[in-house]
């Protein structure tokens, strides 16, 4: 069956990111970008499903800049077989991207679509879920557990309290959490591979999807910063703050 | 305006008991938006649910959808059903619990409006904020949709009363069966402890803990608080302890008055999901770990010492 992943070009996540002065967004100019974390573990969950012979073909997505090419070709060297970058300047909403991956969807007729459950820059948690809504296919979300049998995939579920294991029919969505597997690394003849496999560029305007969107960010500020505490020198002295000045035991 | 609140509920065993602590707190969201507050509890065999939803104070309506299809609220039969109701409603809110975040960009979606996802404060009716970047920005969001989507991040909003209101308690009867999904099974982990996003204190422990049986340590200590006991990333992927037990930004929020973290040095994505706890405490015996930047009282001490020193005088 044929895979479709989806995958972002985000900030690294080691990066500590700083508010632009005129609080417009944060200042991403010379920052280090990567693909989201979450979207490594979709690659590799395709990937995976792959050498186990369950998935014949891995077609790789991303919307956004040109620059996302750089995830692309990552996600092809871990093991994608092709991919399509849907080429947009524009800050895209969860709900845009969903509707851009939809038109891909309905292109490329996968049996599963896997996306990372967050990225870790908007943190909405909304794509996946957008996407299922929009095809109408079961989803299953914070995936820590993918089976496919049939003609239908397991998946198991991080909850608040535990796991969930939910029977969805294929076609499906399904949602990566950080436990379901590790990514691995691409080797260098991977990369150098990776560089000759197709790439295909599209527009929202060629799928004749539109953009716009119901919200709008006025503005983006630092969070409070917290006033700096203070060291303690033993455990009885730490015991007399919390019990005297906190007043939080 | 009327808002409707979607309800989380607490299930023990195969019964479904009482409304969950973090609905109360999407009440309280509610009240901040202002205007008539309606709850909706959808699933199999509620009616428990819903009378306790009746007394939260401030809520006016209780909505009812008690069929076998909304079932351990699979997104796929109950965002229909939220759907449908949606269009005599302002404002459409949940928890950002695992199931509201499940459920309602499903809803979003279907209705063709954008959610804005775990706000932690209520600006006016359609200006919300909300953490991005881990918590290291805080976004000021405006909504111009019909209907506002919404989940919230239960911290930012203190609970409302669970008893002293008295709403009605309609019946739905709308069932929808997608057909697309079923609910195999569930593994919870057992716990006598607080729940971690409602306690009051918090003890947490990292890869400083070094394996699964030193938790004992924080149990004992956790117990003579009264506190839950949560961990780092670092300490569920070595096997420490189960993942529900993590706190960041891809496990749990937590804000408590007061958190304890032992053996944690701090990073970004776990600072996320516990930097607007009231007091922070590290016991770490690295001086230059990043937890001390944002912990209220340090001590640089080895923590298989401190730990049941501290047991031992509180």
């Amino acid at each position: 069956m044929k895979v479709l992943v989806a995958v972002k070009r985000v900030v690294d996540y080691n990066v500590k990111v700083r508010v632009k002065a005129d609080n417009s967004g944060v200042d991403l100019a010379n920052v280090k970008m990567s693909m989201n974390p979450f979207c490594e573990i979709a690659v590799e969950e395709a990937v995976r499903l792959k050498e186990k012979g369950v998935a014949t073909e891995i077609v790789v997505v991303s919307i956004g800049p040109s620059a996302a090419q750089e995830q692309l070709r990552t996600a092809l060297a871990l093991g994608a077989d092709r991919a399509v970058l849907v080429e947009s300047s524009e800050e895209l909403t969860s709900l845009a991207v969903a509707k851009l991956l939809k038109a891909v969807v309905d292109k490329e007729q996968p049996q599963l679509v896997i996306l990372g459950k967050q990225a870790i820059d908007s943190d909405n948690n909304q794509t996946g879920q957008m996407l299922a809504a929009l095809t109408g296919y079961g989803q299953g979300t914070f995936a820590s557990k993918v089976e496919v049998s049939g003609d239908k995939v397991n998946v198991t579920r991080e909850i608040d309290d535990g796991l969930q294991t939910v029977a969805l029919n294929l076609p499906a969505i399904v949602t990566t959490d950080l436990r379901l597997n590790e990514p691995r690394y691409a080797s260098l003849p991977n990369i150098m591979k990776a560089k000759k496999k197709p790439l295909e560029t599209l527009t929202p305007d060629a799928l004749g999807v539109s953009v716009v969107s119901t919200n709008k960010t006025l503005k983006v500020e630092a969070p409070a910063v917290r006033s700096a505490g203070i060291k303690v020198k033993s455990v009885a002295e730490l015991v007399e703050k919390l019990k005297n000045e906190a007043k939080v035991i | 305006m009327t808002i409707l609140v979607i309800a989380d509920y607490v299930t023990v065993g195969q019964a479904n008991t009482a409304v969950a602590p973090s609905t109360l707190n999407t009440v309280a969201a509610a009240a901040k938006i202002g205007g008539d507050i309606h709850v909706l509890v959808a699933g199999d065999g509620v009616a428990d649910v819903a009378a306790a939803a009746a007394k939260i104070a401030g809520v006016s309506k209780v909505l009812v959808a008690d069929n076998a299809a909304y079932a351990h609220q699979l997104p796929e039969n109950v965002a229909p059903l939220v759907v449908e109701l949606a269009s005599g409603y302002s404002h459409v809110l949940s928890a950002a619990t695992a199931n509201g975040k499940n459920i309602m960009p499903r809803v979003a979606a279907k209705l063709d409006v954008d959610q804005i996802s775990e706000i932690v404060a209520v600006e006016s009716a359609d200006t919300f904020k909300r953490p991005i970047y881990a918590g290291n920005a805080i976004a000021t969001v405006q909504s111009s949709a019909s209907v506002k989507v919404i989940t919230v991040r239960a911290t930012g909003f203190d609970a409302v009363a669970a008893e002293g209101g008295s709403a009605s308690v309609e019946a739905v009867g709308a069932a929808h069966d997608a057909g697309v999904s079923s609910f195999v099974g569930e593994e919870l982990a057992k716990s006598d402890r607080p729940e971690l996003t409602a306690a009051k204190i918090v003890v947490s422990g990292g890869r400083g803990m070094q394996n699964g049986d030193n938790f004992s340590h924080l149990y004992s200590l956790a117990d003579k608080l009264g506190a839950a006991v949560g961990a780092s990333r670092a300490a569920v992927d070595a096997g420490f302890v189960p993942n529900d037990m993590q706190v960041g930004q891809t496990g749990k929020i937590v804000a408590p008055q007061l958190y304890i973290a032992v053996g944690i040095s701090g990073a970004i994505q776990h600072l996320a999901g516990m930097k607007d706890s009231k007091v922070i405490v590290a016991i770490n015996k690295d001086e230059e770990a990043p937890i001390f930047q944002v912990a209220d009282y340090g001590l640089v001490a080895d923590l298989f010492e401190a730990v049941p020193e501290l047991e031992k005088q509180l």
